[in-house]
């Protein structure tokens, strides 16, 4: 610090900077550079040589099965898009009452279940899914259950409805987290205030609890649907392969060693994901102005 | 007297705003100094710059002698009271006084000893032990006060320190502030954008306006003898008026000519006239040397706030006699009641009571405060 | 409406901690039946213990994760102060929307495009076998600062910006300031940031996966290459002694008194 004795304005401004250069750098290198190699990737063949091939691949590639052609990647980003926003709507319908209950819930309470909805969250979600998929399977604990009171197995493992399962299963505390924080948040006086002018309580729900939580409800769904999109572990598990997403493609074209394309699927992902966000937050913005 | 800091051309700029636009003031030793003015005019920045928080672009800052500009705030031998006291919360009453003490390695058994007694001076030896949080704000103010002042500066510096105090008790800490400065003989340079508080405790007046120093002096000087329109009105009120030089002694107003004290002005000057409200008599109209109709009355507890139009301008009066509204009374004035300056930037934009109400300005009070905790 | 807000909340806890009880359960099975609860054993645990690859898998997470906590403490800490201190509104915007993309971004585009980085910088160099425990702690440092700073950040804008003045006031320089005033105010948020960094490289698998070495295997890297077989219960027990070390690191940081409302995690 024996930059700072001689304290004039810019060698101070130099000190702070100083603390913040190895961060700078490392964001620079780390963060920012890897995305260019992303699209650097993307738009290059093995040799390096500049192509848009992987990128039509994706928009052209067909397959045919059962005499029906369909796009094969469309296909499965289509299927990524569905079952992650499913999943999402899901999480929004039972996390945002979750949330509401408990800040209306007493301090103590508040605090276990806070607790209560963390810890799944920091399990492994290797663990976490596999769980299910034991739970789930055909001779799996949830269909030795309904034998055992005497209802037939029902057979759920490897279709849409147990991926979906487990991406809720999974991302759900994400969902709770941010819309119980910021309605924790919110100034009782606020509601009293509403209820002094004349709101009751449906009506001070509307106008002035659910305005103020959407900002969490943004961040909610945000941090739900980004991991279902782009998750390639759920699907292989509990959709036993069968239903492949484009996280599945990335990671299979990775372990081909075909890095160009699964660059180029990844850069697609990115900017789709981008743009959905973006939706979002006008989508929200308009909301909150809207209702105000 | 001894001078110990002196200010030397000092002028300062942040993001190309200028806050303090050549700076010029001798500081004594033993000397209670306020800086007094509005919010922004660059009061806080002065005594930032004092304390080593902000380096001047141009000019140089001078202690006992010594140029430090560059000198960093731990190696200058002053102390500040911040605004917000700026305890450390992880410590306790004993640990922020003994702070100091303890970064220079005093031995144990004297650090005991000189906490004690400074606690002793500020009045709260029964709560060395207590957290800072457990402290009521005037308690933490003495606390604040005692950090301060155990390294034994030779300048004490204070950001506002009573703002946050309510009324009573800022009345209680002006009186006691004074007293513990008499007591250490430590110069103090108090910030305040509070004229009253400003007068009471100080020996010497910095009157500060948009990075500038307006007047330098005694708070009676000031007061009674303001340089320009912005110093009359920020001390106390004014009735502010254009007004025409005669000749010594003869100055001419409101379409009236009044006998006064003032000279060396040339005849025919055209000047600003000011006359304090308390200094204005009331009496019948047709004895007035001014006529006017009094347009509002407030009951102020000793006296009352009359407002008169005299010719399209309104005149603050205070009074004790009570006057109606819509009543026409005469005003008289004695010469020495009348105080003539030199026109300046700021003439015109002060000392008229058209707009005036007693709410707004309490209003205002609060902002200021917030706007010069920003600064 | 109460009846129907406790059957919600029931109907929550039991959905987030059926699967972890049954896990737990099983893991005390004597059979390998997952479905049938046989006979109560440990014969799972001591199976566990004697696999080697597993337990060399917790050394290395462990090893990765405690360095990539000092690593992203430290230098999420200065990167903070250094932040809270910049005046220039671009260079501040600029560090914000850096810092927010790798707990915006999917984890598998963090993975990938480090890993294409590495891979990239392996050829210039002229190696072929580029990813390597330097480069998985990389990656892992690269996804925990945002945590530190986000936890950190806060504490200091929250902080009065005239301690540390006083503290130099008083006598000391800025170094020592920050350090015997600074850190001691902004420690709640350094604690909790350092324990979310540590549980964060514990917990990742996806951009561990894409940019670890063959010789160095995390245990989230070995439960997923465990779970491509048929599995045993010795999984179980493994995931029942995960589930009370999480809980008790969660308690730890429960007493700490960090702010838990902004400790949730963008990760899956």
């Amino acid at each position: 610090m024996t930059i700072a004795k001689n304290s004039t304005p810019r060698r101070r401004r130099s000190w702070s900077d100083l603390v913040l250069a190895p961060y700078s750098f490392w964001a620079a290198l780390f963060i920012v550079v890897p995305l260019a190699f992303v699209a650097y990737y993307a738009f290059t063949d093995n040799n390096f040589q500049f192509t848009t091939e992987n990128i039509t691949r994706f928009f052209t590639t067909t397959s045919e099965r059962d005499g029906v052609t369909t796009y094969t990647y469309l296909l499965i980003f289509w299927r990524s898009l569905k079952l992650a926003l499913i999943s999402t709507i899901i999480c929004l319908l039972l996390g945002y009452p979750t949330a509401y209950i408990m800040t209306r819930a007493g301090d103590r309470a508040q605090k276990v279940m806070l607790t209560l909805i963390m810890i799944p969250m920091w399990m492994n979600f290797l663990i976490r899914t596999y769980a299910w998929m034991t739970i789930l399977q055909d001779k799996g604990i949830l269909n030795g259950f309904l034998t055992s009171i005497g209802l037939d197995r029902i057979h759920i493992i490897g279709t849409e409805s147990a991926v979906i399962i487990g991406m809720v299963y999974d991302y759900l505390p994400y969902m709770v987290l941010p819309i119980y924080s910021i309605m924790a948040k919110m100034d009782v006086k606020l509601l009293e205030a509403a209820r002094d002018l004349g709101c009751g309580s449906w009506s001070v729900f509307k106008r002035v609890i659910f305005p103020l939580s959407l900002p969490g409800v943004t961040s909610g769904i945000t941090m739900v649907l980004i991991p279902s999109i782009s998750t390639f572990y759920i699907s292989q598990k509990l959709g036993s392969g069968k239903f492949f997403l484009i996280g599945d493609a990335i990671e299979g074209q990775y372990v081909a060693n075909n890095l160009h394309f699964a660059a180029a699927m990844a850069f697609i992902l990115m900017v789709v994901l981008l743009i959905c966000m973006e939706l979002l937050k006008h989508f929200t913005a308009h909301l909150y102005g809207g209702d105000q | 007297m001894e001078k110990i800091i002196e200010l030397k051309g000092i002028s300062k700029s942040f993001d190309g705003e200028k806050v303090l636009d050549n700076i010029n003031l001798d500081i004594y030793d033993n000397e209670f100094l306020t800086l007094l003015g509005p919010s922004g005019c660059g009061k806080t920045t002065t005594l930032r710059m004092i304390g080593g928080f902000v380096q001047p672009d141009e000019g140089d800052v001078i202690f006992m002698g010594e140029k430090i500009n560059n000198v960093p705030p731990h190696k200058r031998n002053v102390n500040t009271v911040f605004q917000k006291y700026a305890l450390f919360p992880h410590l306790n009453v004993f640990e922020n006084v003994a702070f100091p003490l303890r970064e220079r390695k005093v031995p144990k058994a004297e650090i005991n000893e000189k906490v004690n007694e400074m606690l002793q001076l500020v009045k709260l030896p029964q709560l060395a032990t207590r957290r800072i949080n457990e402290l009521s704000g005037g308690q933490q103010q003495r606390v604040a006060i005692a950090r301060a002042l155990i390294g034994r500066p030779k300048v004490l510096l204070l950001d506002e320190p009573l703002g946050a105090l309510d009324l009573k008790l800022r009345k209680d800490m002006q009186q006691e502030l004074k007293k513990i400065q008499k007591a250490t003989g430590i110069t103090f340079i108090f910030v305040t954008h509070d004229q009253e508080e400003a007068l009471t405790m100080s020996d010497t007046v910095v009157v500060m306006s948009e990075g500038r120093i307006q007047q330098i002096g005694s708070p009676t000087d000031v007061y009674n003898e303001p340089k320009n329109a912005f110093v009359a009105d920020f001390i106390g009120e004014s009735n502010i008026l254009d007004g025409v030089f005669l000749e010594d002694r003869l100055v001419r107003f409101s379409g009236q000519t009044f006998k006064c004290v003032d000279t060396g002005f040339k005849g025919g000057d055209q000047v600003d006239v000011v006359v304090r409200p308390e200094d204005v008599d009331i009496v019948p109209a047709e004895n007035g040397q001014l006529k006017g109709v009094v347009t509002s009355v407030t009951f102020m507890g000793v006296h009352y706030e009359v407002i008169v139009d005299i010719g399209g301008f309104k005149w603050m009066i205070q009074t004790t006699d009570f006057v109606n509204t819509g009543e026409t009374i005469g005003l008289s004035i004695d010469p020495d009641a009348i105080h003539i300056m030199k026109k300046s930037e700021y003439s015109g934009l002060y000392g008229d009571y058209s707009s005036f109400s007693n709410e707004l300005d309490q209003l205002d009070a609060p902002m200021e405060q917030k706007s010069e905790a920003e600064e | 409406m109460k009846t129907a807000s406790r059957i919600l909340t029931a109907f929550i806890f039991i959905f987030l901690f059926a699967p972890i009880a049954i896990l737990i359960l099983f893991s005390f099975n004597e059979a390998k039946s997952l479905s049938v609860f046989s006979e109560f054993s440990f014969k799972w645990y001591r199976e566990l213990f004697r696999d080697e690859a597993t337990l060399t898998s917790v050394k290395n997470t462990l090893i990765l994760a405690s360095l990539s906590m000092v690593i992203s403490t430290v230098m999420g800490t200065a990167a903070s102060v250094g932040i809270c201190r910049l005046r220039s509104k671009w260079y501040r915007r600029m560090m914000d929307t850096v810092t927010n993309i790798p707990m915006t971004n999917p984890d598998i585009i963090t993975g990938i495009s480090l890993m294409l980085m590495f891979v990239f910088a392996g050829r210039l160099l002229g190696t072929t076998t580029s990813l390597s425990f330097g480069t998985m702690l990389i990656a892992h440092i690269t996804f925990c600062l945002p945590y530190v700073i986000l936890q950190v950040l806060p504490k200091l804008q929250q902080m009065d910006q005239s301690l540390p003045e006083a503290a130099q006031d008083l006598g000391c320089t800025p170094l020592r300031a920050f350090f015997k005033v600074t850190v001691p105010e902004i420690s709640p948020g350094i604690i909790t940031g350092a324990i979310m960094a540590f549980t964060m490289s514990l917990d990742d698998f996806v951009i561990s996966y894409f940019t670890a070495g063959n010789g160095f295997q995390t245990l989230p890297i070995r439960i997923y290459n465990m779970t491509k077989k048929t599995v045993t219960p010795k999984m179980y027990a493994l995931a029942t002694i995960i589930f009370f070390v999480i809980l008790a690191l969660l308690l730890i940081s429960n007493f700490t008194g960090g702010d838990k409302k902004n400790a949730a995690p963008v990760k899956g």
